[in-house]
């Protein structure tokens, strides 16, 4: 087990949400490229092992794993550039990307803690790990393995709609049970503006993520709308940020990103 | 370096008698293993070999056990013995006559939404005797969307007795356990098993017709788990549901893979929130764009019937909101004209198809 590789990570953010397809996945790939817009370095840990979406979301293939004396050499999304944005995720140890991981509890359990323990993050201002939808096997694994390092909190994605929100509940309980800091909460796919005829339509309710703040007693970071740009963007491993800043989803997304920098700082 | 060279031999030994692989795929696999230097490389070797399951004869022996934390639990035999609940299972699921499960890699692609109004479809024919079961043990959405919340379950001499929506429509579901809905259900895969074991063998569903199963998304407990219990009994097929963008049909391929693994016949591919037609100015966005041609693109390179192709319609999240059958409250749209073709399809596999047929 090697020792020490997250005493250069200066924060560990994580993205959770009891509900799948929410955004987990996309909400983390947009804040890590927002983080490094402004100035941070930034690590991605994707912890789900069965739908690893992340490289896919960032255009970074399918690199071999390296070694180095410190345990395993994080692939980096952005190799021209200072080696802003380093990513672990299962998606690189696997030759065949159609290949199905069907693994029970125990052995995910076991290749979750060697990921937080053994990849060489270096030096990190930011560690965001994504994780599956739930409350099992994944997320205890991270937590126990991170319990030595300090986490800062947890940011949970809902969508509006109260069986989104419903699942959502359960997961802030897990928050609370584990001891884990909830820095807010994110409504996604909160509303859809038709670019035809700009008509605003609530295709999975709205407000919801809100309420469910408001419920719980957690902070409420910001709604993102549905946006075809956005899924565009991460189809084809674009940063949106950089492709569309003059969109209200950038403003969006802009403003958790900052509230939750300034959290960090605080 | 010593390690270096343990590790070259040992890997070595490993490809060639239990992979068979030679060739440009052994030095891509060998320098993929080759990472995993020192003490700890084996148990990561092992992530890359398939388990070779619980009771084969290779059971904790196998070079893929070493690290895995139930190594010695297998290698003492204690796994090889055929889980009785297998064989109790198959004697409950003889009033069953049909069994679908509802998959997807990918989730919040719409199974739950999809499994309630198969089974609300399912059920508006009197005749038949319609069961829906919610094995999501973590994230139960059945309840609400079959409005259903703060139901109980009773325990009767014959078992629990399934919560009904309608007289021929049974439901069951962990939410149904839960006595309030910020009640979490924190648990590891064994205890999500015993759970889904429960299920088929403890509930008292009857004389069914349909049996439909709700999972969460992934390949992990709660499928391997479902299948494996239903190994006895058989299952007619799984109908799987992706959206059509790539992020999801990425995982939705994995979903397949499963399905062929562990032999588990398709009836079909559903690509939901295909496409939104705006209420205003009635132009189609393509919200989930189909990038890499969806679900159709799919179908055709994995030789399987894409079943049809549900549009988005904000009133399906507002039914299920409320708890309400969308089928019910807009039959008239597009979006219900998709399910009930998707329905009939389904209807007539299972007419034409029977479990016993298949083994898992």
């Amino acid at each position: 087990m090697r020792k020490g590789n997250l005493d250069q990570v200066k924060h560990v953010l994580l993205v959770l949400s009891g509900k799948g397809g929410v955004g987990k996945s996309t909400i983390t790939t947009e804040l890590a490229l927002a983080f490094r817009h402004a100035g941070k370095k930034v690590g991605i840990l994707d912890v789900d092992l069965c739908g690893p979406s992340i490289p896919r979301m960032l255009s970074v293939g399918k690199p071999e794993v390296h070694q180095c004396d410190s345990g395993w050499v994080p692939v980096y999304a952005d190799p021209q550039q200072q080696q802003q944005l380093a990513l672990m995720s299962i998606a690189f140890l696997l030759e065949d990307s159609d290949e199905a991981v069907i693994w029970r509890g125990p052995k995910k359990t076991a290749l979750i803690g060697q990921f937080v323990s053994d990849v060489a993050w270096g030096e990190l201002d930011i560690l965001l790990v994504d994780t599956p939808p739930g409350t099992s096997d994944e997320h205890l694994a991270v937590l126990e393995n991170l319990r030595k390092h300090r986490v800062d909190g947890a940011v949970l994605v809902t969508t509006p709609q109260a069986v989104s929100t419903g699942d959502v509940r359960r997961e802030i309980t897990f928050c609370k049970k584990t001891n884990l800091k909830i820095l807010g909460i994110v409504e996604n796919m909160s509303g859809f503006v038709c670019p035809h005829c700009s008509e605003c339509s609530n295709i999975f309710s709205k407000g919801g993520g809100e309420e469910l703040a408001k419920l719980t007693g957690s902070a409420f970071l910001g709604s993102v709308p549905l946006d075809p740009l956005l899924t565009e963007s991460l189809e084809e491993g674009r940063d949106f940020l950089q492709a569309f800043p003059e969109s209200s989803t950038f403003t969006a997304i802009s403003h958790i990103a900052n509230t939750l920098l300034n959290s960090l700082n605080a | 370096m010593q390690c270096e060279n343990i590790c070259d031999t040992t890997t070595l030994k490993i490809m060639q008698s239990e992979l068979g692989i030679t060739g440009k795929k052994e030095s891509k696999l060998r320098h993929n293993i080759h990472v995993f230097l020192c003490i700890a490389c084996l148990n990561l070797l092992s992530f890359l070999l398939d388990c070779p399951g619980t009771s084969s004869d290779q059971a904790g022996k196998s070079s893929a056990c070493q690290g895995c934390p139930n190594q010695s639990i297998c290698a003492s035999g204690a796994t090889k013995a055929p889980d009785p609940a297998i064989e109790e299972i198959k004697q409950k699921m003889t009033s069953v006559k049909h069994k679908i499960l509802v998959l997807s890699g990918k989730g919040g692609v719409g199974k739950s939404t999809f499994s309630a109004h198969l089974s609300h479809a399912l059920a508006s024919d009197s005749s038949k005797e319609v069961a829906l079961l919610d094995v999501d043990i973590c994230g139960p959405s059945i309840p609400k969307i079959m409005g259903l919340e703060g139901e109980q379950v009773h325990q009767s001499g014959s078992g629990w007795s399934p919560v009904y929506v309608e007289d021929n429509l049974a439901v069951m579901s962990i939410g149904f356990l839960l006595s309030s809905p910020d009640d979490a259900v924190i648990w590891r895969g064994p205890k999500k098993n015993g759970m889904i074991k429960q299920f088929l063998r403890d509930v008292d569903w009857g004389e069914v017709d349909y049996l439909i199963v709700d999972t969460p998304p992934g390949t992990s407990d709660e499928h391997l788990s479902i299948v494996q219990y239903l190994s006895g009994a058989g299952i007619d097929g799984a109908v799987i549901i992706t959206t059509p963008q790539e992020v999801s049909l990425q995982d939705v391929r994995k979903e397949i893979r499963f399905c062929k693994k562990v032999n588990l016949p398709i009836l079909g591919v559903i690509e939901n929130m295909s496409g939104f037609v705006c209420p205003k100015c009635k132009n189609t966005s393509q919200i989930f764009p189909p990038t890499t041609g969806g679900a159709q693109r799919m179908c055709e390179e994995l030789n399987l019937p894409l079943l049809g192709r549900i549009p988005l319609d904000p009133r399906i999240g507002k039914s299920c909101d409320e708890g309400k059958s969308f089928l019910t409250e807009v039959p008239d749209s597009p979006a219900a004209a998709a399910y009930q073709s998707i329905v009939q399809k389904i209807r007539d596999y299972c007419a034409s198809h029977s479990a016993s047929d298949v083994s898992c």
